[in-house]
């Protein structure tokens, strides 16, 4: 025996001797994890959360969360003896009298743009494959609160060095507060310990920056990756792919290695962007009062939607009995979000409702397969970008030649327009493609070659697909409409049931129409015909 | 790039200062009285108004009216100043190139002396601000950035943006960005209120002051890229679009060569 | 293999031809390629040594004031920038390294694993349900309603003391949301700068931003500006479109409206001369200078208050009365449209 491995053994034992943990220890170094590049995208927000710890961490060290105000005389010299507050102050600090202190800073902002972006992108995956489906509804409820606190602790986080940008986004939050009726001014008054911007806010809001949110965060995370590895990862459908199966490779060492590696390309990547690449410059927006303000103040992207849609609000106020409710700031700032956040968290739940289908999935769907949700999630997305590219109209029309009223208009139309017409043609192209995947599985994929056959007749060869690939393209189930009873149990007709029904039966039929996957039969029968 | 546009401006800068300097300084003096001692510089300054109109009704009448008194498309100089001109004029911005929203900062059709000459002819139809005198402009002893940076947060970041980058104004209409702007016509633009700029009075802005709102511009102008490529100083929507395209695509891109088999 | 059978149409479906047989890669067989890939890896573990070293050399040695100038970038901080790079080459190599690794020479083979079904027996689960029922049983939840109710009470009243407890973080608005410093004969002083301004002072087409002189000794505190900050303008008086009242507000065409957004409390201050509009950067609002602030396009639902001004006896510009309604966004205690 070497000694390394002479080492290794002391050291299970030990472990072993007093936890009982090498069977468990056995069984996980050898777990099995599906390869997939998309898989990766949750892991990029997962690094991303970790380096967000890290450079957080050290930024606490300099930071001050105070309103207090002083007069700065650091080595900034375009701000000298302007009077600021301390948490301004020691921003400043921290970007030019800190060595490190400025990449540092840009790190942090990188990785959380980063860390939502990743958020995002894993979301899209999650859903246009389907992975959310049972056993996994709970972990996309987690994964759509992460995304909602996610929100949250970026705009608390670039709110807290108390600039002109952030403090603009302040008041506007403070706002949206201010607006909700009935309690609205009181909890205003409440969050900022009187009228804005008052003294509390920035020392309030950091400490649910940097210990309260990032807390929930670590028990969410947990959570979500426990579920992860107690339900393994699902897989892509193809061969050797099964229901009951999972194809990948063993955790100890090739996923260890790889996942690691990963971890450590997200934060040089990070630490790239934030050597060469500029973010959030607090030192030229200068200190935060509330009688200035810079043309084309926007939110970070993450909230650029949000921004979009009160721009894009109409003027509607309502006035009576000596109290005022804003719609033009309640229906694009708290009633817009609920209803989408509401919508996409019940999601799993009201699909499952529609189809009927109560089995575990592990194996994906090809987004193509399921052209309603497929269509469904185009259409979410194009509303969110339509809004987004509202939110930075003021950029785009000085960048593009461009009127923000003519975008302003193009969005408040596109906001309603867009997203239908996005859907029928998302579903349009995803019946061509399954019929397109029916022909190739069939006939096989034209070669572009040419033969003439000894009549002189000129045909192109199709190549035959191979079994692997004829598998994935049609072990999909194609589930026929759920055949609902019109009538209840009783034998009587609810009106709520029968409306509720009737919606039911609608959707699933809806969801039902497919092209045909071709089944071996057919092939055989072609293939009889063809020579 | 874009500091390369503004250098070009480089040279066109201290020619005009001289020539403004020569010529512009007594041509408000034709509104005023005119004192018979100075009679070789009032004919001198007759002269240059007589070119000056006769550059008028060639470039500029077909617009402004052949009196200079407006009309349907192009507002009344009368008034407005050899300063107006100046800005107006030494920028490029008039004549303009089409019938835009707005003038565009371009390369100047005029050369120094027919700028002077047509801002004689203008100051000599009414009384106005006068071209700014480009040697007066002591921002750089004078001016406290600091204090410049105040008063621009205050009056000027709300239109030109935090780091006087430009920003949107409505239908099509912009400020402009003041990157490589020469500081007289920073000057003139405050006192005279250029297209949809207001004016900004000595009494609440002091000239001391404005030499000051000069002494910020171009110190944020000089800037270096402190914490690396500006991204343009717009704000979060190039940060954004940075993440999503040269950030996510790169680890996107890195996830894709990880979950390839080697061959 | 046997042949799948699709359980609801009965037809013979295509067959999954299970897993395909793996590939061996170049470096499994080659003894030279896995030597090349060793050494690979070896190389990009070290180009991450060498990053950390860059990266503590240039903490030490680069002076942070230093700029290096460099294309695309333009003058770039030395420091900063070597720091940056230096950082994350140490960490990007690390991660190239442990994935060419696992890529090259750790076995490749797909492993299958099995799943299991999270469904337990039936027997289990009945047996589950018993114990519950059992156990809540003994508890005798089902029979001692009493309990169960006054519990319920109990349960969803403790919440409510922490809330009460969060009274204090601040106070109550009473009437600071509707009133502001502005008060009859309290003179307009520039912002920043403080000095009085005079009738005179302004040109046509000139602004200004003003806030209410304060009495001596006063400090002026965020919260005030917040309230306070007032933007004049001056047109000719015959463009004004305002109805008497309002015309008699204005004084020799200088007109002051509160400079916070009716809407969501930006400060509104992009004047456009030619046109007479009033920009709100945040959301857009659009206002008519010359029709009290008529909200013309945007998001706002009200006009921006306008300020009474006149001139005191030395000739300076004065607030006439205070402002007639709150400043800033709505609420629901605001009482006039």
């Amino acid at each position: 025996m070497k000694k390394s491995e002479q080492v290794a053994g002391n050291v299970a034992s030990y472990i072993d001797d007093r936890t009982g943990a090498a069977g468990w220890a056995k069984k996980n170094l050898t777990k099995v994890f599906p390869d997939h590049w998309s898989f990766m995208l949750g892991e990029i927000a997962l690094y991303s959360f970790v380096i967000l710890l890290l450079s957080g961490t050290f930024l606490t060290f300099w930071f001050d969360p105070s309103q207090q105000e002083v007069v700065y005389n650091g080595t900034y010299a375009p701000l000298s003896h302007v009077t600021m507050s301390a948490s301004y102050a020691s921003t400043l600090h921290i970007s030019f009298d800190v060595r490190g202190g400025l990449l540092m800073r840009q790190i942090h902002h990188w990785a959380a743009l980063i860390f939502m972006a990743a958020i995002v992108v894993h979301l899209l995956r999650v859903f246009f494959t389907g992975a959310f489906r049972k056993p996994r509804e709970a972990n996309w409820l987690i994964g759509i609160g992460l995304l909602t606190l996610g929100i949250v602790e970026g705009f608390l986080g670039y709110s807290l060095p108390d600039d002109l940008l952030s403090g603009t986004g302040i008041r506007i939050a403070e706002a949206i507060i201010q607006a909700i009726p009935v309690v609205g001014s009181y909890l205003a008054f409440f969050a900022f310990g009187g009228a804005f911007p008052g003294h509390v806010f920035i020392p309030r809001i950091y400490i649910v920056h940097v210990l309260l949110l990032p807390g929930i965060f670590l028990a969410l995370i947990t959570v979500h990756l426990m579920l992860v590895w107690y339900q393994k990862h699902t897989q892509y459908p193809g061969p050797g792919r099964k229901e009951t199966n999972v194809v990948g490779y063993p955790l100890m060492p090739v996923y260890m290695a790889k996942a690691g590696g990963f971890f450590f390309i997200v934060f040089g990547v990070t630490a790239f962007l934030g050597a060469v690449a500029s973010i959030n410059p607090i030192w030229l927006y200068g200190p935060y009062t509330p009688g200035q303000i810079s043309a084309g103040s926007q939110p970070d992207w993450y909230m650029g939607w949000l921004d979009g849609l009160v721009r894009m609000a109409p003027p509607l106020e309502t006035h009576a009995f000596g109290h005022t409710i804003s719609w033009n700031i309640l229906i694009p700032g708290l009633i817009i979000p609920g209803i989408l956040f509401t919508g996409m968290a019940l999601y799993p739940f009201i699909e499952s409702w529609i189809s009927g289908d109560k089995n575990e999935h592990h194996l994906l769907d090809r987004p193509r397969n399921v052209p309603n949700r497929t269509a469904l999630g185009a259409m979410s997305l194009s509303f969110m970008l339509i809004s987004l590219i509202n939110g930075g109209n003021d950029v785009i029309a000085t960048h593009f030649h461009l009127t923000i009223n003519g975008i302003m208009w193009f969005t408040r139309f596109g906001l309603f327009i867009v997203p239908p017409i996005v859907f029928i043609i998302t579903k349009r192209i995803c019946l061509s493609l399954q019929r397109a995947d029916r022909e190739i599985v069939l006939h096989g994929r034209e070669t572009g070659r040419l033969v003439m056959t000894p009549a002189g007749e000129f045909l192109e060869v199709h190549e035959e697909l191979t079994p692997e690939q004829k598998w994935t393209l049609t072990q999909h189930a194609q589930p026929a409409a759920l055949a609902l009873p019109s009538e209840d149990a009783h034998g009587t007709r609810s009106k709520s049931a029968g409306i509720k029904g009737k919606l039911r039966a609608r959707m699933s039929e809806a969801n039902a129409s497919q092209v045909a996957a071709p089944t071996a039969e057919q092939a055989k029968e072609l293939e009889g015909g063809h020579h | 790039m874009r500091v390369n546009r503004f250098r070009r401006n480089k040279f066109a800068g201290p020619v005009l200062v001289v020539a403004a300097l020569l010529t512009i300084g007594s041509a408000f003096s034709i509104a005023s009285a005119l004192p018979s001692a100075q009679k070789t510089e009032v004919s001198a300054q007759s002269t240059l108004v007589d070119e000056g109109k006769q550059i008028f009704l060639k470039g500029c009448s077909s617009c402004h009216g052949l009196n200079a008194e407006g009309g349907a498309i192009a507002p009344s100089l009368i008034g407005v100043g050899a300063a107006a001109v100046d800005f107006q004029v030494g920028t490029g911005r008039m004549p303009m190139a089409d019938m835009s929203q707005q003038a565009m900062r371009k390369k100047p059709i005029y050369d120094a002396k027919q700028t002077a000459a047509l801002a004689a002819y203008v100051a000599s139809l009414a009384p106005g601000p006068a071209t700014v005198d480009p040697t007066s402009l002591t921002w750089e002893r004078d001016g406290n950035v600091a204090q410049g940076g105040e008063l621009f947060r205050t009056n000027c970041a709300m239109c030109h943006n935090f780091a006087a980058q430009g920003g949107a104004l409505t239908n099509g209409k912009y400020a402009p960005t003041l990157m490589g702007v020469e500081p007289q016509h920073i000057y003139e633009a405050m006192i005279t209120g250029p297209q949809s700029m207001p004016k900004f009075s000595d009494k609440t802005i002091t000239p001391a002051e404005k030499l000051s709102i000069i002494k910020w511009i171009k110190s944020a102008q000089s800037e270096p890229a402190i914490g690396g490529a500006s991204l343009g100083r717009v704000g979060p929507v190039t940060e954004g679009l940075l993440i999503w395209t040269f950030g996510l695509g790169l680890l996107i891109a890195v996830a894709v060569w990880l979950a390839t088999k080697a061959r | 293999m046997s042949k799948e059978i699709d359980s609801l149409s009965g037809v013979e479906r295509f067959e999954d031809p299970g897993l395909p047989e793996h590939k061996h890669r170049k470096s499994d067989s080659d003894a030279i390629a896995a030597n090349r890939a060793e050494r690979q890896v070896a190389i990009l573990f070290l180009l991450s040594a060498l990053g950390t070293v860059g990266t503590i050399a240039s903490y030490i040695f680069i002076d942070t004031k230093k700029f290096i100038y460099l294309p695309i970038l333009g003058d770039t901080n030395a420091a900063q920038l070597a720091l940056g790079t230096g950082l994350a080459a140490s960490l990007f190599f690390i991660g190239i390294a442990a994935v060419h690794w696992a890529k090259t020479l750790m076995p490749d083979e797909e492993v299958i694993a099995e799943r299991h079904e999270f469904r337990s027996s039936d027997e289990d689960r009945s047996d589950f349900v018993k114990t519950v029922k059992e156990r809540a049983g003994a508890a005798g939840l089902g029979r001692r309603s009493l309990i169960k109710r006054s519990m319920g009470v109990a349960l969803g009243l403790v919440g409510l003391s922490p809330l009460v407890l969060l009274r204090d973080l601040g106070p109550l608005p009473k009437k600071e949301l509707s009133t502001t410093n502005w008060a009859s004969g309290v003179r307009l002083v520039t912002d920043p700068g403080g000095q009085p301004i005079k009738g005179t002072d302004l040109e046509i087409g000139s602004v200004a931003q003003v806030l209410p002189q304060l009495p001596e000794g006063t400090e002026r505190s965020l919260e005030n500006i917040g309230k306070d900050a007032v933007l004049l303008i001056r047109i000719r008086p015959e463009e004004f479109n305002l109805n008497a009242e309002r015309l008699s507000w204005t004084y020799n065409g200088i007109i002051a409206f509160s400079k916070i957004c009716s809407h969501m409390g930006c400060a509104v201050a992009l004047y456009e001369q030619q046109t007479k509009h009033l920009l709100c950067p945040c959301h857009q609002s659009t206002f008519d200078v010359t029709r009290a602030a008529k909200v013309i396009f945007g998001p706002a639902a009200r006009p921006l208050p306008q300020l009474a001004i006149g001139v005191d006896s030395e000739g300076y510009l004065v607030a006439k009365q205070a402002f007639t309604e709150p400043v800033g966004p709505s609420f629901w205690e605001r009482n006039s449209a």
